[in-house]
Formats: structure tokens, C-alpha cells, sequence
């Protein structure tokens, strides 16, 4: 297997990157593929995510005030093979966010910085059929100190997070079925202000954030060139607060939501050190985040360090 | 096969150090105060100058049962009951409670006020509803705790609670019962002694006077506020500082006097305050006439002006001929180049703002689900106190004073918006993008400026130690709005001046109650 073939992308790792929009689509972080030894992988990825309905609470409306609220990143994106079954990623997007209609001003910025290593210790092989099972350790944390407290527009939560993640991974032939459970847990955030109302006053700057589960289920063809894969992910607050009626949002509300999507890559056969990437996702489900339809699209160059490593 | 087993425990047991050691509890600043220790007992306070009692006896409170008999012992035996089995939950609850009444009630309106500051959402025909204070519990929840409705909740209850407390000074000093503790050698005292007299219970007078204001003010939340005061008094009795007698006094006193304050509340105009369409039209028609251009709602749908008639309302600190006289001169016409140039300054400002500034925009911008900017005051005010030690009636005279200030400063502040009823910058140029939510009333004069200028001047005569930081942060609460890009530097200047012209009524105020300094 050539390296550029193995090599898909995380859009935006973090996925509270920003309030009421989640970007989940073509994730290394998510998927079952891995970089072989001594070879690196980077590229830029573009994504783009907006809604018009949100969920406050459990109550699904629009906001004449926001209009279309959109969010837009581009993301530097590296993974590294330190052995066959040892992977290391890295990644930072910046980010810009508006509202169509109202007042309010945009926020743009850097965002959160993440480091991923994915292991797969265990591969079982049957006939036509393997079974892979991976393990990876994230942790994501700001890059600098940008508005957390200005939701729906600012651009992260601000939070240091630290992922847990087990995957499951079935292939028969060009066939394949990824399943994967993540624990995530989030650091307390400081806000601008010195005291807030969740569900009852709070004389402090420092905002507990809930831990939260993320759960996904990816299925499709990984063929020599194309990679094409249906998505269906699941992110799941444990804790947290329902935004009240007519109220902003809040870092620490019970932000859930529930997104199909579909991903592409494609290895380009003259040069299969070129990739190409594409995906789409849209929330059909969701709690106190909006109901985002988004899309993305990029560009991934892979270097050989040790040609020896290949095989 | 060993590596990985290794690899694989060294990873679960990271995932469960991480998880077990991140304790992400957080606390206030005021959750682990230490209990009021007054530096002065302010014994004679009952002489002092009140807000709406005519006399400290005009609400009678019969002599107590000296301590020597049955019906004393009785509730001497009532302390020492709850004392033999004291579980974590009461523990806390007398801890929570002797940091000082006047300042736990300041925190729950607080709270309150931050629950229901939220705009009423639209009618399907895109009109909005009114919140009805005779069905607070249907949406829209009742009250829009709105900055003028906040000022003028804690300026009644504050006010209320003097009042009541300078009535129940007056009566510690005269019957001279003193505490349980003091009493009964076996009582064990869970919070600080001291040799004021117990009766009326300054604590019970308190709550009493909050429970009867806040039935009015926030309808709908009852139970909470039931539920504290019940809980208020039980620590009360539980830490050996007062006797059954002593809580039941003193809050049939806090009653009787809020009463007072309930009635003047009822008739001090704010309840017409929202105004009706005829009137919104003709705040319209006025401004057109004069020639300039009229404010018009930034909300979508169009929302009425919030509380156009609010500048109205009964004052506090003055009669309303002075309230019209505190009224600054015009703005800057629309057409003027001044104008032009300001709409300028603000575009400027939200152009590339530092995140130094948004964060000061963020800070002071107490907008919708927060205490709102008389609630910060108070906040800051509060944490001041705490550091004074002040006794029960001293800390109610200041908060008082205070919250007094800034009812009427958002009267002051709301005559004037109404009368020259002049544009937000954005309305001038909508390319202004704005840091914070546009507050839905005319911009000139700013509200925060106001309440900032009237805080910063009554706080710097009652903490003096403290005046040149009140005023720094009073200046950056003012330039916050210009930052934020949703008000004119006159706006904020003159917000200041208009401001500290209230505030200075209130330093007066207290020159000459008597309490001193």
C-alpha cells in the first residue's frame, strides 16, 4: 500500500469548534486507516458550516436576529507514521464566524490546537475479512485567548480537552464498517465576566464544563484510489444546561447533535503523493446547537522520510 | 504481546487518573466567607434617619417574655434540640447565612433578576407579549427584569429592609434582650457573639421585609424565595443567635414595614411604564417634528421601546421637579457634523477591536440573563462591604443608599433616552457591527454610564479608601459601550456627569441620616 492513498483528513478535530456547528466529516482521528513508518502526511483543509434553525433547548427555531449563522476554517492538518501501527496527528484551524442578519459582530481567530496518537495493537486477519481494533489519546487545547462567551459566534469553547476513543474496525474485501466511542473531557473555561447565571447565580469568572461522549458509525468502499464512506455520528454533552426561552447560548449548555454525512478521497494515480478530499454532514438531531449543514473540501501531499519503510 | 498489554494499561490507567483527578466543582467568591462580624454594633442606629417610616415606634413591637420564663426556657430547649443532631446540610446552612443578611438577600434578587432578564419572544403576527404580573408563571414569565425594573427591585428592597432594621435597632436598644447565647451557657454558639440585644431578630427583619417586597416583584418564584427565608430563620435558631421569639418579632416587623414600602411601590408609576402603541407612535411623531431622526427598534421583528414611560417613576433621592431638572441638554443633532463624526469614532472602534477591549465590552455588558449593570454595582459594592464589617443596619443603610442612586439614575437616564428619543449608531450606519447586544432603547443618554457615574458617587462617600477605583471603573463601564460600538462617546460622557449628579443626592442623603461614616 502506497502512503498517500492511507492519508485522510480531520477537519476540525475539536468538535466543539463552534457553538451550534459541528464538523466531523473525514477525520484521521475517526477513521481506520493508518500512515505507515517514516511517512508524513500534511495538507490544508477548507470547511465551511452555517444553520438557520437552531435548538433552544429542546425547541427547534430560527432567530431573525442571527439570521444564517456561519462559520468558516481552514485547518493545518500533519500525521506522522512513527511505526506501522503508531500514528501521530497534529492539527490547528483558524476560524471566522457571522451572522447574516442583527447586529452582532463576527469573531475570527485562531483556534485550538490538537495532538492525536492512534495505535492499533490488534489486527486479526481471516480469509478476505480483517478485524482491526484501534486505541487513541487526544488532547486539544486553545492557542490563544479568543472570546469564548459571545456564542453563537465565538469561535471555540475554549476548553482543554483530553479524548479517549475506542475503534472497531471490519473489512471484507473493499467493504469496510469503522464503529468508534470517545470520552472526552473538557477543562473549566474563564469567561470575560465576573459572574453569570447557569441555573443559579455564579460569582465567578470559571465555567464547569461538562464532559461529553461522541459516538460513530462509518461504512463504505476503500478502494486503491477512491475512498468513499456514509457517516453517522452522534456528540452527546453528559451535563450541562438547556438554553432558556429567548436566552443566548452558554459554553456549558448541554450541546448534543446527531449528523449523516458522507466522505470522499481520492489518490491521484499520476502522482499518488496528491490527494484529494471531500465531505459533507448534516444534523438531523440536536439540543441547544444549531441545525449546521456543512462542507468541506482539501488537499494532502505525503513525503517518503525512509523508502525502506515501505513496503 | 507484552508491549501492548503495557502500551494498553498505561493508557487506561491515564483515562482514569485523568477523569478521576479533574474535581471541576467550582465556587463563588462569597460561598466561604467567614460569618459578619460588625466592627461597630451601630446600637444606637434606631435613631437614625429613615427612608418612608416616619418614626422607628410606627410599627409597634411588644416587650418580649423576660428570659426566666416557661415560654423563654421552652425555646432555650428548642436551639439545644436542634443542636444534638446537626447533620452537614443545616451546618452549612447557618455558615451560609452568617456571612450577613442584607448581603444573601442582595444575592438571590440578584439572582432572581439574572433568571427573568429575558426579552419576551414575538407573537406569531410578530407583535410581542407583555409579561402580566396577575399570571407571572405563563410565558411571558413575569417579570422582564430589564435594568430599570432591576434598579428599581433592589432599590425597594434595600430601602425596605433600612427602614425595618432601623425600627428593630430601635427596639434591641429599648427592651435590651440579650442572645440565647448569652443567656444560656450551654447554648453553643455557631457563629461569632456579640452583645447586641437579639430582639427583634435583625435577621428575620430581613428576610421578613424581602418576602413581603419580593411577592410583588417576582410573583412567580414563590417557593424559592419561600424556601430561603424558611431556611434563613431555622440558622438562625440552630446557631444560638436568636430564640423562636426573636425570628417571629422580627419578621412580623420586616412585614409591617415592607407593607409601606409595597404600597408606595403600587402607586409610584412604573407599573404603566411599557406605555401603549398610541404612545410609542407619539415618541415617534415628537422627535420628527423637532426635526431629527427618530430612534426605531434594532430588533427583528421591530420590538416597543423598553419602558418609555419609566422616566416617570416616583424617585427616591428627590421630587420629580429635580428629576426633570437633572436632565442634560440635547445631543448632537442627527444631521449635525458632530454627529458625523462620532458615528465615525464608534465604526472605528468595532473595525479590528483588541481583545482587551472586547473584554472590557464583555465585562460591564450585563445584558439579557444577567443581575444587569445596577446588579454589578451591587456586586462590587457587596464584596467592598464584606471587608468592612459592617453591622446588619449599617450594611442595609449603604445598600440602601446605593440602590437608591440607581432607581434613580434609571429614572433620570430614562426620562432623558425618552425625550430626545435619538438613535443607536448602528441605526445611523448599519455597517456597524456591534460587540454586544443593542440594548432595544434610544441610545442617548447610556444607561451604564449613568448607573456607573451614580454608583462610583455614592461609593466613594461610603468606602472612601476606594473612590478613585470606583471612578476608573465607572469611566471603563462607560467606555465599554463605546467599544462595544452601540452607544456615541456623548452618549457615555454625559451618562457619567447625569450620573454623578444622582449620586451626589445620595451622598447627602447619607451626610444627614445620622449614621455617619
Amino acid at each position: 500500500m502506497r502512503v498517500a492513498k492511507t492519508f485522510t483528513v480531520a477537519t476540525l478535530l475539536c468538535i466543539t469548534a463552534c457553538f451550534l456547528s459541528k464538523e466531523t466529516n473525514a477525520q484521521t482521528d475517526f477513521d481506520a486507516i493508518m500512515m505507515n513508518k517514516n511517512q508524513f502526511c500534511s495538507g490544508l483543509m477548507y470547511s465551511s458550516s452555517s444553520w438557520k434553525n437552531y435548538w433552544e433547548g429542546t425547541l427547534k427555531r430560527d432567530n431573525q436576529n442571527l439570521g444564517t449563522v456561519s462559520s468558516k476554517s481552514v485547518m493545518y492538518m500533519a500525521n506522522y507514521g512513527i511505526t506501522n501501527n503508531l500514528n501521530v496527528m497534529i492539527g490547528a484551524p483558524y476560524v471566522w464566524t457571522k451572522a447574516s442578519e442583527g447586529t452582532l459582530h463576527g469573531m475570527n481567530g485562531i483556534q485550538d490546537a490538537s495532538l492525536t496518537v492512534k495505535w492499533k495493537p490488534v489486527t486479526i486477519k481471516y480469509g478476505k475479512s480483517k478485524l482491526s481494533l484501534f486505541l487513541l489519546g487526544g488532547v486539544s487545547t486553545p492557542l490563544n485567548n479568543y472570546v469564548i462567551d459571545f456564542l453563537p459566534l465565538s469561535i471555540g469553547l475554549g476548553s482543554t480537552n483530553l479524548t479517549g476513543r475506542a475503534m472497531v474496525d471490519y473489512q471484507y474485501k473493499r467493504f469496510t464498517v469503522t464503529g468508534s466511542a470517545s470520552y472526552i473531557v473538557r477543562s473549566n473555561v474563564k469567561i470575560d465576566r465576573t459572574g453569570y447565571y447557569d441555573t443559579q447565580g455564579r460569582l465567578t469568572n470559571e465555567v464547569q464544563m461538562p464532559n461529553a461522549a461522541q459516538y460513530q458509525l462509518r461504512t463504505g468502499y476503500r478502494g486503491k484510489y477512491l475512498l468513499a464512506e456514509a457517516l453517522l455520528t452522534n456528540w452527546t454533552t453528559l451535563g450541562g444546561f438547556d438554553i432558556t426561552r429567548n436566552n443566548m447560548p452558554f459554553p456549558s449548555n448541554r450541546m448534543n447533535a446527531t449528523s449523516v454525512g458522507a466522505n470522499l478521497k481520492y489518490t491521484f494515480k499520476f502522482h499518488t503523493n496528491l490527494s484529494a478530499l471531500a465531505g459533507a454532514n448534516f444534523t438531523i438531531a440536536g439540543r441547544n446547537m444549531g441545525q449546521s449543514n456543512s462542507f468541506s473540501v482539501g488537499a494532502f501531499y505525503a513525503f517518503y522520510f525512509k523508502k525502506t519503510g515501505n513496503k | 504481546m507484552k508491549k501492548r498489554i503495557l502500551y494498553g494499561a498505561v493508557l487506561i490507567t491515564m483515562m482514569i487518573t485523568i477523569v478521576v483527578a479533574c474535581s471541576k466543582s467550582i465556587s463563588g467568591r462569597t460561598d466561604d466567607i467567614p460569618a459578619l462580624q460588625p466592627a461597630k454594633s451601630d446600637i444606637d442606629a434606631g435613631a437614625w434617619k429613615t427612608v418612608l417610616l416616619t418614626s422607628p415606634t410606627e410599627f409597634a413591637v411588644a416587650a418580649p417574655a423576660a428570659t426566666t420564663t416557661p415560654d423563654y426556657i421552652a425555646q432555650v430547649n428548642e436551639i439545644k434540640t436542634w443542636q444534638q443532631n446537626l447533620s452537614t446540610e443545616e451546618i452549612n446552612s447557618v455558615k451560609y447565612w452568617s456571612a450577613g443578611a442584607v448581603l444573601r438577600w442582595n444575592e438571590i434578587l440578584r439572582d432572581l433578576v439574572a433568571k427573568h432578564n429575558l426579552p419576551p419572544y414575538q407573537n406569531a403576527d410578530n407583535t410581542y407579549p407583555i409579561p402580566s404580573a396577575t399570571n407571572p408563571l405563563a410565558y411571558p414569565q413575569f417579570p422582564f427584569a430589564n435594568p430599570p425594573y432591576a434598579a428599581r427591585a433592589y432599590a425597594y428592597v434595600s430601602a425596605a429592609q433600612y427602614d425595618a432594621l432601623v425600627a428593630a435597632y430601635y427596639y434591641k436598644k429599648l427592651y435590651n434582650r440579650a442572645a440565647p447565647y448569652k443567656v444560656d451557657a450551654t447554648i453553643t454558639s455557631l457563629i461569632p457573639q456579640t452583645d447586641l440585644p437579639s430582639y427583634p431578630s435583625e435577621d428575620a427583619v430581613v428576610a421578613g421585609a424581602a418576602v413581603e417586597l419580593l411577592k410583588l416583584l417576582f410573583p412567580g418564584d414563590q417557593d424559592y424565595i419561600q424556601q430561603k427565608a424558611e431556611e434563613h430563620k431555622r440558622a438562625r435558631i440552630i446557631s444560638g443567635a436568636n430564640v423562636r421569639s426573636d425570628i417571629e418579632a422580627g419578621e412580623a416587623l420586616g412585614r409591617a414595614v415592607a407593607q409601606k414600602f409595597v404600597t408606595r411601590a403600587r402607586g409610584d408609576r412604573a407599573g404603566a411604564a411599557v406605555g401603549n402603541q398610541a404612545q410609542w407612535t407619539q415618541l415617534e411623531t415628537d422627535a420628527i417634528a423637532k426635526g431629527e431622526t427618530p430612534w426605531y427598534s434594532l430588533d427583528l421583528p421591530k420590538r416597543p421601546p423598553m419602558l418609555p414611560l419609566f422616566g416617570k417613576v416616583k424617585t427616591f433621592l428627590f421630587d420629580s421637579l429635580t428629576a426633570v431638572s437633572l436632565r442634560p441638554p440635547p445631543p448632537p443633532s442627527v444631521k449635525s457634523d458632530q454627529m458625523r463624526k462620532e458615528t465615525e469614532e464608534v465604526l472605528d472602534q468595532i473595525k479590528n477591536p483588541t481583545r482587551e477591549k472586547t473584554a472590557i465590552v464583555h465585562f460591564w455588558a450585563d445584558g439579557v440573563a444577567t443581575y444587569t449593570p445596577p446588579g454589578h454595582w451591587d456586586a462590587i459594592a457587596a464584596e467592598d462591604f464584606i471587608k468592612k464589617n459592617f453591622s446588619e443596619v449599617r450594611w442595609a443603610r449603604n445598600m440602601a443608599l446605593l440602590n437608591m442612586s440607581l432607581m434613580d439614575a434609571a429614572i433620570v437616564c430614562w426620562d432623558t433616552k425618552y425625550f430626545y428619543f435619538n438613535p443607536r449608531p448602528t441605526q445611523l450606519n448599519p455597517s456597524i457591527k456591534t460587540l454586544t447586544g443593542i440594548p432595544n432603547f434610544p441610545s442617548y443618554i447610556s444607561g451604564h454610564s449613568t448607573f456607573s457615574g451614580a454608583a462610583s458617587a455614592i461609593l466613594g462617600y461610603i468606602v472612601p479608601e476606594r473612590a478613585s477605583d470606583y471612578e476608573a471603573m465607572a469611566s471603563e463601564a462607560s467606555m465599554s459601550r463605546l467599544y462595544g460600538g452601540i452607544h456615541y462617546r456623548s452618549d457615555c460622557d454625559m451618562g457619567l456627569v447625569v450620573g454623578k449628579n444622582v449620586g451626589n443626592y445620595a451622598v447627602l442623603k447619607g451626610q444627614a441620616d445620622g449614621a455617619g461614616n
